[in-house]
């Protein structure tokens, strides 16, 4: 009993200590470091496009809502609630009091009005006003007071709420302009090519459950570094404490090396993907044009191509195969009924006989007698498409199909691919960065751009685009989620069916968080570790010393 | 020769003989995937071990050395004919042609050759064999890299044009073709074969370069720079030496190359 007594009190004392050890090495304070990849292109939060910019506004802005980056749900930020009324034409905001911008100038409605008309000025070609822009007509701000506000669109928005995430609100009064800022850290020190710092927002509104103001970390520093073997080598010297994407190979020999530190997020937003060149006016020869068009042959060759071998081969295993555009990493919008097409070899050479093909010792021949061969081309240096490409060469060599690998490199590819139309199959990735589908319709719609097997056509030319285009459109007017995802629900099975793009594996989110970094775990969404800045914690330098 | 130099002949000698009986030492294809047993370490059945997607490495590394030993003479051959055409034919004219010739030579000395070939290969038909692939990397090579030796070539044509046996020829009455063919082309020889054998390793190694890009020789066929491609990834190699093989072979095989015919030279 006595024996017992000691035990416990001596375990209270340990896990007092152990307490007071973790309180003293995750403590407020400290610098986080990681890397990007180049100088950030500007500083001003309604202009950032590329990554390091949007890493900037990310750190240092904030928001009326946030996507959380976990459930993929929106979350009131300095907005406490919001409406729509007016068949989604009008949101009406209550906002966040008591809130100043990190130069101690109080935020009100009148800063939100002044970041709607700077947003919107058509001088400042903001990328961020581009996507507020749903039609002809003036976005409309009243405000109703210091706390209250209401935006007026021309037109319903369909998941209008998501662009918030992005509009990174700007005061109206401060001195310091957009360098004031609302997010949990402000511009601190920039020396090109080397790094950019951020230091605490001393007036940041947000606390944590203990009523500590947060962020805890004292500094954030990006150093700027591309070579992604030195940022490994980096990261295990301590000099970095993530690492926001690691390929599968230095995620591998890092969990050799440190297991607890390699950290897989499961399905990303990236997927691969391979299609055919379905231009009535490309230069290639009739009948190659006529297999493209026949979903048939898409689906056969679809079906002929071993996506496990792919995952595991080609991505040692960090993949999964997939099921149509929409990753299962998209929770809100995947069509979870899709399934991979399967791979058997012998039923795609049966729907290619059914279609006249037919294999002639080893080489398969269409019903016109031209060997079955096409080129696929893909941009060099990528070592996992190559992989796949030289996967897929065989995969398809089994049904007689000759394919021919051809790696260009990357302007070469896009003038093929978007001028000229002179090639016949590529393959590429893609990264769906925002979850709603709407950001999509420049791929979807036939007469878009980036509807890449058949770009800007005037009018649909096969009726199962044409039901896209109407589905696509119909989930963009509609207000109510579940019909949305219905017709969204829709698009993915036909493109399914129909195969225009046949997808490959989704990768996997691969990073590296150290161990001396708290309250890091990895998403799939974009930033993918540093998704809530404010809550992250290091061990100090005093620990480290220890 | 010394002893130095006809042992670096007989180890050229067993490479290329090596690389040409591929089909003999190695019992299965280049391109066959074992796909069930990836990174394989050297064992009785994969004596190099397995590439990423099952490839035999021993049967890549003697099918690659085979491309890279036989269109790498190819494309130097091509390169010294031409120029040696342009060279003699700019050295021999002299005057504007002459000036214009060499004015073209500096152009294309100075122009980034990579992105050269990268342009003239990406206006290339795109639906090509892997073997036309690799005769259109090494005549592009070849095709290329005329300048620097029509230079070397029409200072030779140009110094032996004014040579007095040149002089004496022409006194006597020998018209231009019988001269150019019988006395200038046969002193210009031994330029000619030292062009021919610098370039052997620049098309080896430029042909390893744009392999390294991924622009070298198309799947499945392997090719040096295609092996040393492999190497980019350094954390690798430490796990597994057998990386290193073809960067061994091709160094092995660019120091005889150099040591035999610089000794030849001298």
């Amino acid at each position: 009993m006595s024996f017992q007594a000691t035990s416990i009190r001596a375990t209270r004392r340990a896990v007092l200590v152990a307490a007071l050890c973790l309180g003293a090495c995750f403590g407020q304070g400290g610098e986080l470091r990681f890397s990007i990849r180049s100088d950030p292109k500007t500083f001003d939060p309604l202009l950032a496009e590329d990554d390091a910019s949007e890493t900037v506004r990310y750190l240092t802005g904030g928001t009326l809502i946030r996507i959380d980056r976990r459930t993929q749900k929106f979350i009131p930020e300095l907005a406490e609630s919001w409406q729509i009324t007016a068949g989604g034409t009008k949101i009406a905001f209550k906002l966040r009091q008591g809130v100043l911008f990190s130069d101690g100038t109080p935020f009100s409605a009148d800063d939100v009005a002044h970041t709607f008309r700077r947003v919107m000025d058509p001088n400042l070609h903001s990328p961020v006003g581009d996507s507020f822009r749903g039609g002809p007509g003036e976005i409309k701000t009243e405000v109703q007071g210091p706390a209250r506000i209401t935006v007026t669109f021309p037109a319903a928005l369909a998941g209008v709420e998501r662009l918030f995430d992005q509009l990174t609100i700007v005061s109206s009064r401060s001195p310091k302009k957009e360098l004031a800022t609302l997010g949990p850290f402000v511009l601190g020190e920039h020396k090109p090519g080397s790094y950019v710092l951020f230091r605490r927002n001393p007036n940041y509104w947000k606390k944590d459950a203990a009523g500590r103001r947060l962020p805890y970390l004292d500094s954030v520093r990006a150093d700027i570094q591309q070579n992604l073997d030195l940022e490994l080598l980096r990261f295990k010297r301590g000099e970095v404490q993530l690492i926001d994407t690691l390929d599968p190979e230095l995620f591998d020999r890092l969990s050799a090396d440190s297991p607890g530190e390699a950290k897989n997020a499961g399905a990303s937003l990236e997927s691969e993907m391979l299609w055919f060149n379905q231009v009535a006016a490309a230069p290639l020869p009739a009948y190659k044009k006529a297999w493209f068009r026949s979903k048939d042959f898409r689906r056969a060759v679809s079906s002929a191509i071993n996506r496990g071998d792919l995952c595991r081969l080609a991505y040692k295993g960090h993949a999964d195969p997939a099921a149509g555009p929409i990753s299962g990493a998209n929770r809100l919008w995947v069509n979870a009924k899709l399934t991979p097409h399967v791979f058997e070899p012998q039923a795609a050479l049966a729907r290619l006989q059914r279609g006249g093909f037919r294999l002639e010792a080893g080489t398969l021949r269409d019903p016109q007698g031209n060997v079955v061969e096409f080129s696929l081309a893909t941009n060099s240096g990528n070592k996992s498409r190559a992989r796949i490409a030289a996967l897929i060469q065989q995969d398809l060599a089994k049904i007689g199909i000759r394919l021919n690998v051809v790696p260009l490199d990357f302007p070469s590819l896009i003038e093929r691919m978007t001028r000229t139309y002179d090639y016949e199959a590529c393959l590429l990735g893609l990264v769906n960065v925002d979850l709603d589908p709407n950001s999509q319709m420049n791929v979807w719609l036939s007469s878009a751009g980036n509807h890449q097997w058949n770009p800007k056509q005037k009018t649909p030319e096969t009726p199962w685009e044409a039901e896209i285009d109407r589905l696509m459109l119909a989930q963009s007017s509609a207000l109510d989620p579940k019909k949305r995802k219905a017709a969204f629900d829709r698009v993915q099975e036909i493109v399914w069916e129909e195969a225009p793009f046949l997808y490959l594996v989704n990768k996997h989110a691969l990073a590296a968080v150290s161990r001396s970094v708290l309250n890091a775990s990895p998403v799939a969404l974009w930033p993918r570790l540093y998704w809530n800045p404010e809550y992250l914690q290091v061990a100090n330098q005093m620990a480290r010393t220890r | 020769m010394t002893t130095a130099a006809k042992v670096a002949g007989v180890l050229l000698l067993v490479v290329t003989a090596t690389s040409l009986a591929a089909g003999l030492l190695s019992p299965v294809s280049y391109e066959t995937q074992f796909r069930e047993s990836p990174n394989a370490p050297p064992c009785r059945q994969f004596p190099l071990g397995t590439d990423e997607l099952g490839r035999d490495r021993l049967a890549r590394l003697l099918y690659g050395s085979r491309v890279s030993l036989l269109l790498a003479p190819a494309a130097a051959g091509l390169s010294v004919a031409l120029s040696a055409l342009i060279g003699i034919t700019a050295g021999y004219a002299g005057g504007w042609v002459e000036r214009a010739t060499m004015a073209a030579a500096d152009l294309f000395v100075s122009l980034p050759w990579l992105f050269l070939l990268l342009t003239v290969r990406a206006l290339l038909p795109l639906n090509v064999t892997p073997w036309a692939s690799i005769l259109i990397t090494f005549l592009l090579l070849g095709v290329l890299s005329w300048a620097p030796g029509a230079r070397v070539i029409r200072a030779g044509a140009s110094a032996l044009k004014r040579s007095e046996f040149a002089l004496l020829a022409r006194a006597s009455g020998c018209p231009k073709p019988r001269l150019l063919w019988k006395h200038i082309l046969p002193n210009l020889r031994p330029l000619m074969a030292a062009q021919f054998w610098i370039a052997i390793p620049v098309f080896i190694l430029s042909e390893a370069n744009l392999g390294m890009l991924g622009l070298g020789i198309a799947e499945p066929l392997p090719s040096w720079g295609g092996l040393l491609a492999e190497l980019q990834d350094p954390g690798r190699v430490g796990g597994n030496p057998v990386l290193l093989a073809p960067a061994v072979l091709l160094t092995v095989f660019l120091s005889c190359l150099q040591f035999v015919f610089s000794k030849e030279d001298q």
